[in-house]
């Protein structure tokens, strides 16, 4: 029998006190395709970032090909044919693809012989495998698709035989994500190897041929792809069976709350990010916006919740003209309409993480009775509705006086879900409300959510996860370059459908 | 580079807020005892001679609790401005402006009866100092001019201000040095000896006067209004997260320059010490470093009172009892003085972290042993 390419052996590795690794085992085999798969925090990133030599494994082994090895920093992986392409790309931005590949391993002083040499190898890479890619664009030029081929083609430079890709698939349209994995099948069938961090079950069954599966720290089980199914895999993540799909009752949609008419609305580098935009939201249903991120949607949700100025046109609230290129109600006015924002980006905005738990909860309603009153804060009042709410959200720990920033993502976003919740908002303004939630908690999220909407709350989800639009919405429309592409009932909508849109191709 | 990593939630609270200051304290003492014997004194008999200079004898003592109290208005003044996250580096000018607001107060208004004088010569010199510090706070949040830059050259602009102001405008005419005349005697603030004397105990003159209480209720306002009011907690959204404090509806604009001008006037207070207390005149320059100390007073306090009020004591000690060892000591002089406090504050500031990963993963692990058996 041939000795697996990568080995790991009894990999423990904790931080401060949490054990992200625990007696980790793992064997991958040459020319597979395998894949790691577990909620948020289960430690896949721990475990690769170990093997790329990012961190060091408080004990345990590493093998490559049979032969131990001992790797302290990234330079001893690559060294060992190890490449990673992180979750957040590591390209300099105004650079030429060339010039990121050898950055680091550039060879000479003086540019001349060598970068040419390097130039015609990555050609020859290039044509292998169809990476289809000009080597003297500039970096901030290429879409993210195009970057993370670039991130792949540098490992492969740089000798990778391993490739690890850390979650590959979240900032690219679903015809992007057909062309990576094109790209992933044919260095599969060239011998490369390649490990698939993922936690969407989805890419497992589709692409690799192993997969194995890590649930708080611990590996919890291996099996070849074929032999099993979701929802089995589902269930050894998450470590119970899970709903995946959300039930809700028929819609019952009342008057129309919300209307936004031909707005636009510019970024901070004064680039027109929403072009004429109109759309209505009525109580009682959720409008999902689905679009790859930085087509407008965050524009679009901050215009909306008083955060960003109208640069043309108007926003409507109860037949109630509130805001225009003159006028704008701010975020605190908007709150005192009956309107929530529970924000994209939780750790920009949508909460302090140095504030303490029951601080953060009261964040943006600390100026109200019962929380404050004649501008002195009531820490008795805080304090009850604090534990109350953690209790009601389930969030752990349940200690209001913890820092936030020690809490999990998931966690977090609770936090801001019961506070933005808790006032019971006529209108709910929602950006990617499960990022980095795990399965657990985004079931959680999303029954709130529904809740909200059979209460009659209008609700507005922009996300860039498709199944959450398809799984939530009621109406869905589809941004791209600032504009509505599309719009279509949820019946019968398919996945397919809505990338294309996505992508401004139909 | 460290590798260490403590969780937080771990460190005790006392670890981090009063071992790691010590250590850096401790630091701080030791290489300037090295200083000491370079220069060829015992670094021994000095620290005695500081303990005694500000301890030993009850009108030192006095002293040194004088120097406190400055050095309590302007770690005040720094800490509030720094939980909005501006490093108000003009304590100096603002305190400057501030005892213009005491004497003007003071002078204009002596015929009311004392106590009005005080209350008002107080309000006096908060609102000056707190003027002096609107403008850098309003260019700051309108114009975005940086706060440090700024406060900096106000500190120019003060002094430029005061002398031009003490020499053609406010001078005492009869005399041919730079300062105001005197206020009258009434409404002088009462001094220590005065109440010593009601205590029976005869001690020598000393600056001590009431103004410690003022310092000692400025800690209860600071403590209160930055973690019990709406608006210290909308001052420290802002600082800690500008993006999250504008979606929350929190006006960063607003909050900046209410920031800088309660931090300006608590620098004025300054003031209300050095003129209603103790010199009852304007002299020029008259702040004498106290603003900028009052920066370091903050960083090794943590911006918190309960820090600031030690860590201004300490500074008390270092100059009472620094001048006492320049007397006694002809190599030292006081220059070695604005040394050491140089050194406590690159090792409170500037170094403050170096050893705080260790110290915090050193309790970390001792105390969960403790757990565990």
């Amino acid at each position: 029998m041939v000795s697996p390419i990568l080995e790991l052996t009894d990999i423990n590795k904790s931080f401060g006190h949490v054990q992200a690794n625990k007696n980790i085992n793992l064997k991958i085999n040459k020319g597979t395709i395998h894949g790691i798969i577990g909620e948020n925090g289960a430690g896949k990133s721990t475990l690769m970032s170990i093997v790329f030599g990012l961190y060091q494994a408080n004990s345990g082994s590493i093998k490559i090909n049979g032969k131990e090895i001992n790797l302290r920093s990234p330079r001893d992986s690559i060294i060992n044919g190890i490449g990673m392409v992180h979750q957040h790309f590591m390209l300099v931005e105004n650079f030429t693809v060339l010039e990121n590949i050898i950055l680091g391993f550039e060879g000479e002083t003086v540019f001349g012989e060598k970068l040419q040499k390097a130039k015609e190898d990555l050609e020859k890479l290039c044509q292998t495998y169809n990476f289809n890619i000009d080597l003297d664009a500039t970096i901030s030029d290429l879409s993210v698709g195009f970057r993370q081929r670039v991130e792949i083609l540098k490992s492969l430079y740089r000798g990778a035989e391993i490739l690890i890709l850390d979650e590959p698939t979240g900032v690219l349209t679903p015809q992007e994500v057909d062309e990576l994995f094109k790209i992933l099948r044919s260095l599969k069938d060239e011998g490369k190897t390649i490990v698939l961090i993922t936690h969407k079950l989805i890419e497992i069954m589709d692409l690799t041929s192993e997969v194995s599966v890590m649930r708080q720290g611990e590996m919890v089980g291996h099996t070849k792809t074929e032999d099993t199914s979701k929802e089995q895999l589902a269930e050894m993540m998450v470590g119970r069976s899970v709903l995946l799909r959300v039930d809700k009752k028929e819609i019952k949609k009342g008057e129309t709350i919300f209307k936004v008419n031909n707005l636009s609305v510019k970024d901070d580098l004064d680039v027109t990010r929403v072009k004429d935009v109109n759309l209505e939201i009525c109580s009682g249903e959720i409008l999902g916006i689905a679009g790859v991120t930085g087509n407008g949607q965050t524009e679009l949700l901050e215009a909306l919740s008083g955060i960003r100025k109208v640069e043309s046109g108007s926003i409507e609230l109860f037949g109630e003209k509130i805001s225009d290129q003159n006028n704008f109600l701010n975020p605190r006015m908007l709150k005192e309409k009956g309107l929530a924002h529970v924000p994209e980006d939780r750790q920009r905005m949508g909460l302090i993480s140095d504030f303490k738990a029951h601080e953060n909860l009261i964040f943006g309603y600390h100026d109200q009775e019962p929380y404050s009153k004649s501008a002195i804060l009531n820490n008795k009042e805080i304090t009850e509705y604090s534990n109350k709410v953690m209790q009601e959200y389930d969030v752990r720990p349940n200690s209001p006086n913890l820092i936030t920033s020690n809490f999990s993502g998931g966690n977090q976003q609770k936090i801001i879900l019961s506070r933005e919740l808790n006032e019971n908002p006529k209108i709910l303004l929602v950006g990617q409300p499960t990022r980095g939630v795990d399965i657990g908690a985004i079931e959680f999220i999303h029954q709130r959510l529904i809740d909200m909407r059979d209460k009659g709350a209008a609700i507005l989800l922009a996300s860039v996860e498709l199944d959450e639009i398809l799984s939530l919405s009621d109406r869905i429309i589809v941004m791209f370059d600032g504009k509505i592409v599309g719009e279509k009932e949820n019946k019968n909508v398919t996945d397919r459908e809505l990338g294309l849109l996505m992508a401004g191709v139909a | 580079m460290s590798n260490i990593v403590v969780d937080k939630s771990k460190v005790p609270w006392w670890v981090s807020n009063v071992i790691v200051p010590l250590v850096n304290l401790t630091l701080a003492l030791l290489v300037s005892g090295l200083f000491v014997f370079i220069a060829g004194e015992n670094p021994i008999e000095a620290v005695k001679l500081i303990i005694y200079g500000s301890f030993g004898y009850i009108q030192g003592f006095a002293y040194t609790l004088y120097y406190t109290t400055n050095f309590i208005f302007t770690g005040l003044a720094f800490a509030v401005a720094f939980h909005c996250r501006l490093f108000n580096i003009g304590g100096e000018g603002q305190a400057y402006i501030g005892g213009l607001g005491v004497f003007l107060v003071a002078i204009n208004l002596s015929f009311l009866p004392v106590p009005i004088v005080w209350l008002l010569a107080i309000f006096g010199a908060f609102l000056f100092g707190a003027a002096w510090a609107y403008i850098p706070a309003y260019l700051q949040s309108k114009r975005g001019s940086h706060v440090v830059i700024t406060t900096i050259m106000f500190n120019f602009i003060a002094s430029s201000l005061m002398i031009f102001l003490l020499v053609d405008v406010i001078r005492d005419t009869n005399q041919m040095a730079p300062h105001t005349v005197k206020l009258p005697e009434e409404i002088w603030l009462p001094s220590f000896e005065a109440f010593s004397g009601i205590l029976g105990i005869k001690i020598r003159y000393s600056p001590l006067n009431l103004t410690f209480l003022l310092a000692i209720a400025s800690l209860f306002f600071v403590w209160f209004l930055v973690w019990k009011t709406k608006w210290g907690y909308e001052m420290r959204a802002v600082g800690h997260n500008t993006q999250a404090a504008i979606y929350a509806g929190i006006s960063p604009h607003k909050n900046i320059i209410i920031a800088m001008c309660i931090s300006g006037g608590l620098a004025g207070l300054l003031g209300v010490n050095e003129i209603l207390g103790v010199s009852h005149k304007i002299q020029a320059g008259f702040p004498a470093g106290y603003g900028f100390t009052g920066i370091a007073v903050a960083l090794m306090g943590r911006n918190h009172p309960i820090g600031i009020l030690p860590a201004a004591f300490l500074f008390g000690i270092l100059y009472q009892g620094g001048s006492e060892v320049t007397f006694e000591m002809p190599n030292i002089t006081r220059y070695m003085f604005v040394a050491v406090q140089g050194l406590i504050i690159l090792f409170s500031g500037a170094l403050e972290n170096l050893f705080r990963p260790q110290i915090e993963s050193f309790f970390v692990r001792r105390l969960n042993r403790e757990v565990n058996v």
